[in-house]
């Protein structure tokens, strides 16, 4: 019988509907995957013996034939979501020991489908990075390790401990979320499935927050599958969140199997960034060709800002993170540096203490283009940039279903690689940024590697509200791709 | 005649704009459903939205956005069918996100008008520039603890609107005027109680100075006024500041000031001055507020009448006089009282008996018309037996008094203490035959032209008739009776 | 455009974090780095175009004004840094703050 670790959600899903398998055993096997790798740091926090209850209550409903749509599912939660009860720490110092009394609207969702928590996942601080080198926790080992080369490589971020703990089998999903790129990038380093779904599609109440404009949660899984029975129970309306949509959360399972014959298929020349890696540009040929094997139809679209989207992410958001990370104050919550003196030196004390140097980079920068004088010249002309990203997305929906791209321009890096320059660092969400800008679902699949044997993924972008169509076109690729390569550093 | 105050170079005007932060009557917070009630137990009203937990997010409240498009509407301003709210960041103690969720760009509410009533009878029309709903942000209490300020977020987050005037005030008369009739709008509106000292209303007040038919000179803001007198006093004593300044040569430096009542000064805020940039930018946890047009005109058809068209209609339908029409509107529960008493019945002595005998039993018995010992329905009872000759003016007087006391229905007082008026001939006959018989040295007197007399007579026939006897029908039998 | 250290400190200010005298040279170099980096936005032809502030286009649903939350006292401040008690109730504490 297949390691217990070693199944997909669906597999476990069917296999403890079919009683060949409890969530106890499940939940312990993942438990046991989490403990052999605890150096790839993928977990801030471990709740073995929420687990267990979790795994438990999910075994008596399925006893009783109760059964919920995750009942028994063992899942990890980033670390930016607020749990109830479990220390909550977005990966930074400042947030000390807060413990949130409530507990996010997504998790919530998650819970309340039976499925069974085993902890919080490491992630660049606030979620700010590529790299999940920002952490206050520490950086996280990606499972892939270079042909012939030992050295730690990142597994990407700032969803970093969420895609490894899904590539390293240590959970069969994880939530996660996506500001410039945090799910899909990650996924692209990690060989695992990742989609940010349409902005409003997920709750984000109770998620800590970075860029509230860009801001989107969704799950990381290791099959197109998975990932749609995840973000199916993620989804939907809260009156909570005032940029939650009130639409219909479709099914997304159901649409996998429609296939991609007659979908018009959209590559954008914006894309093919000078200097590119060329396997990057030779998987995207072969994406092209698997599709258009699978009956879709091939357009040459133009999406002419896309060379601007990344400097218009860089104003946005540090501009609604040095606003957002405001509420850090060491007042109510969190770390507080008290070192005589007034109220102002309490905040600088602790803010200076709490903050690690990306984060207060990114304050500093978003303080300064919202500042008076400076305004209009970095803020307002970022969003009517912005409002042409969109456009050419819009312009291009007209001709197309669908729009195929690399997930990333490379592979994943060693640790300590792309530090010394953080334009070079931003430069990784380059393909993953327009999407946040305009508020468009996109998906990466794992469909290939490189020449060092690491994981390259490719991105799927869709219509707002319009999932089922980039799951489709995912589902295609993965079929495609056959991928079945492995971590070196797995459970199992 | 423009208001000025003498220096020692000269008449000097003062300019004036009012910024008003009124409350929002509404039952749960603007961005939250915690409660507003005032009074709680410090930090028994606060949402993990209103503390600023991480990953709390802001949902408007459908109620404070319609008080404040009533308010719009109560001030003939222009209501903005799209507007849109901003943050305003900056750190404060009480302020628990670091910023405020307000309007900045894009009000709810243009451009509008208060007509204000002044002492000597005129009226003067003062701009409104905007209003804009925003949060409040929790309380600091400085006295608790030698060397702490302990944090109470009950307030924070409940609704204000921000209503902004034009610069064309000129004297702290008009400054008050204008808040009292802000305060009495508001108040019609049911859309801030109008409280000064619970801070449902605050002011904070710019003023500037400059000789006449000069330009405006630079402003200074007094923050947190809490009374109209104490508006009327800022003003005046920041004025006179400002003209020292000016005339000792030295230039007046915009600044935030506090208004010091004990000393009657104003003083510069002493907390540290970090350059005021608030970073405005739109909150992206909120998307545009777009009104539909259909609620804003059902809004408006249910806009009570407000105090203006109340006193013209009452000057025109019960042919009052302005001010009396003005006095009886000051507040809608006094003006739905009147009206109550003046249905059907002589409007002008309605109005005599409110604003004289009833508002002396409020001022006595120290209590309010929404709790007066005697109801309106009463009171036009009284007027009532007035009207149909049961007991006289005067006796009135005396039954009102008892119903102040007691609360009883004047019909009753009259039958309990046989107050009815006597109209019976006989009695009447028979009391000015001994009053005329008691007091023959008189009746001779008035007999050789002491016409005088006659008013004696009269007031010794309504004593020995205990005040009841039908004045007219007493007035006829003593003229009968002297010949 | 490009920040002196004067800047550097004011912006640090107004985000209340505090900033080493010998770090102020470092973030000097970083920041501005990231703002030429930033500046190619300024060759985009913007002429016209409505700012967009969010991708969302949905309008912004109201919540009915009832009181459904808030009496949470004990949740409130089980997180304080420093809270404090007294006869009035429950507080949350900082250093005193002058008007």
């Amino acid at each position: 019988m297949t390691a217990p670790t070693d199944l997909t959600l669906a597999e476990a899903r069917a296999a403890l509907a079919a009683k060949r398998i409890s969530a106890r055993e499940l939940a312990e096997a993942h438990l046991a995957a989490i403990e052999k790798l605890k150096d790839l740091n993928a977990f801030i926090t471990v709740t073995p013996e929420r687990a267990l209850a979790d795994a438990a209550a999910a075994d008596a409903r399925i006893a009783k034939g109760e059964a919920r749509p995750l009942d028994g599912i063992p899942l990890a939660i980033k670390d930016l979501f607020c749990t109830t009860g479990i220390r909550s720490t977005a990966a930074s110092r400042i947030l000390g020991n807060f413990v949130p009394p409530y507990e996010s609207t997504v998790s919530a969702k998650l819970w309340a489908a039976g499925a069974v928590c085993l902890g919080k996942t490491n992630l660049d601080e606030f979620a700010m990075g590529s790299s999940n080198t920002t952490s206050a926790f520490g950086n996280v080992v990606n499972p892939w390790r270079r042909r012939g080369d030992n050295r730690d490589l990142v597994p990407g971020g700032s969803s970093g401990g969420s895609a490894a703990a899904v590539a390293a089998r240590l959970c069969l999903g994880a939530t996660a979320t996506d500001t410039g790129g945090s799910i899909r990038q990650p996924a692209a380093f990690t060989g695992t499935v990742g989609i940010k779904p349409t902005y409003g599609r997920c709750s984000r109440w109770g998620i800590v927050a970075f860029a509230s404009s860009l801001d989107q949660a969704g799950p990381i899984a290791r099959t197109v599958r998975d990932a749609a029975i995840l973000l199916r129970e993620m989804s939907g309306h809260d009156p909570k969140d005032s940029t939650s949509a009130d639409v219909a959360v479709p099914d997304f399972e159901a649409a996998l199997g429609q296939g991609v014959k007659g979908l018009r298929i959209g590559v954008p020349k914006e894309y093919r960034l000078d200097g590119m890696v060329p396997e990057i540009e030779a998987l995207w040929q072969q994406g092209i060709a698997w599709l258009k094997e699978a009956g879709a139809t091939i357009h040459d679209i133009s999406l002419p800002h896309t060379r601007y989207a990344l400097p218009t992410y860089y104003i946005v958001a540090p501009a609604e993170a040095s606003s957002n990370l405001a509420r850090y104050d060491g007042v109510r919550y969190g770390l507080r540096v008290e070192e005589g003196g007034d109220l102002d030196d309490l905040y600088e004390a602790t803010r200076g203490a709490g903050f690690g140097a990306e984060v207060r980079r990114r304050i500093l920068i978003g303080t300064y283009v919202l500042s008076a004088g400076y305004y209009d010249a970095y803020y307002l002309k970022a969003q009517k940039v912005r409002a042409l990203i969109q456009r050419d997305f819009d312009e291009a929906y007209k001709i197309v279903d669908a729009i195929l791209t690399p997930a990333t321009p490379s592979s994943a890096f060693a640790i300590g690689e792309k530090q010394d320059d953080p334009v070079t660092m931003y430069l990784n969400d380059v393909f993953t940024v327009p999407a946040n800008l305009a508020g468009l679902p996109g998906i990466s699949v794992p469909a290939g590697l490189d020449a060092s044997g690491l994981p390259l993924g490719l991105q799927v972008l869709g219509r707002a509200f319009d999932e089922e169509t980039v799951f489709r076109v995912a589902a295609a690729i993965e079929a495609a791709a056959g991928f079945d390569a492995l971590p070196q550093l797995r459970a199992a | 005649m423009t208001y000025t105050l003498e220096g020692r170079t000269g008449a000097w005007e003062i300019v004036c704009g009012l910024e008003i932060h009124a409350q929002v009557i509404s039952k749960a917070k603007l961005f939250s459903g915690a409660a507003t009630a005032f009074g709680a137990a410090p930090n028994t009203q606060v949402s993990f939205v209103d503390a600023a937990f991480p990953g709390m997010l802001p949902v408007i409240n459908r109620e404070c956005v319609a008080q404040a498009i009533r308010t719009g509407l109560g001030l003939n301003a222009e209501i903005n069918l799209w507007s849109r709210f901003d943050r305003k960041n900056y750190f404060y103690a009480d302020l628990p996100a670091g910023y405020q969720i307000s309007q900045y760009q894009h009000p709810i509410v243009g451009k509008g008008e208060i007509v204000i009533d002044l002492a000597d009878g005129t009226q003067r029309t003062i701009g409104i520039t905007r209003l804009h709903l925003e949060q409040d942000a929790g309380k600091s209490l400085h006295d608790q603890h030698p060397t702490k300020s302990y944090i109470d977020l009950n307030r924070a987050g409940v609704a204000l609107m921000e209503i902004v005037s034009e610069p064309d005030i000129r004297s702290p008369e008009e400054a008050g005027a204008y808040v009292a009739k802000l305060r009495q709008i508001l108040r019609y509106l049911g859309t801030c109680d109008g409280n000064m000292e619970e801070g449902s209303l605050r002011a904070d007040v710019n003023v500037s100075v400059r000789k006449p038919g000069e330009m405006y000179r630079t402003r200074c803001e007094v923050k947190n006024v809490n009374s109209i007198r104490f508006v009327m006093q800022a003003i005046e004593a920041e004025a006179r500041r400002q003209i020292e300044v000016w005339e000792s040569g030295g230039e007046v430096q915009q600044e935030t000031r506090l208004f010091d009542p004990n000393r009657g000064v104003t003083r510069p805020m002493r907390s540290k001055e970090h350059a005021h940039d608030y970073r405005y930018f739109p909150d992206p946890d909120l998307l545009p507020l777009e009104l539909d047009p259909d609620w804003v005109a059902e809004l408006k058809a249910h806009l009570p009448e407000l105090p203006d068209a109340k006193a013209a209609r009452f000057q025109r339908d019960y042919g009052l006089s302005a001010y009396d029409a003005r006095v009886l509107v000051a507040e809608q529960a006094t003006a739905d009282y009147y009206e109550s008493v003046a249905k059907g019945r002589d409007p002008k002595q309605a109005a005599n008996w409110v604003m004289g005998d009833l508002f002396a039993a409020l001022n006595r018995t120290g209590r309010g018309i929404a709790d007066s010992p005697v109801s309106a329905a009463s009171l036009g009872r009284l007027l009532d037996l007035i009207a149909d000759d049961t007991i006289s003016g005067r006796i009135a007087k005396q039954v009102f008094e008892e119903m102040v006391d007691t609360g009883a229905d004047p019909a009753a007082i009259v039958e309990a203490k046989g107050l009815r008026q006597v109209k019976d001939a006989g009695a009447i006959d028979a009391a000015v035959a001994q009053v005329l018989a008691a007091n023959a040295d008189k009746v001779a007197e008035y007999k050789a032209g002491k016409d005088k007399l006659f008013g004696f007579f009269v007031g010794q026939v309504m004593k020995a008739m205990a005040g009841k006897g039908n004045p007219a029908l007493v007035n006829e039998a003593l003229k009968k009776a002297l010949g | 455009m490009s920040l002196d250290a004067e800047t550097v400190r004011r912006i640090a200010a107004l985000a209340r974090i505090r900033v080493k005298d010998e770090e102020v040279t470092r973030l000097q170099g970083e920041l501005n780095h990231i703002l030429a980096w930033i500046e190619q936005l300024s060759e985009v032809e913007t002429e016209g175009v409505e700012p967009l502030p969010g991708a969302m286009r949905m309008k912004l649903k109201m919540r009915e004004d009832v009181v459904t939350d808030g009496d949470l006292h004990d949740a409130i401040l089980a997180n304080a840094p420093d809270r404090a008690d007294n006869a009035m109730g429950s507080f949350f504490a900082v250093p005193k703050v002058v008007e």
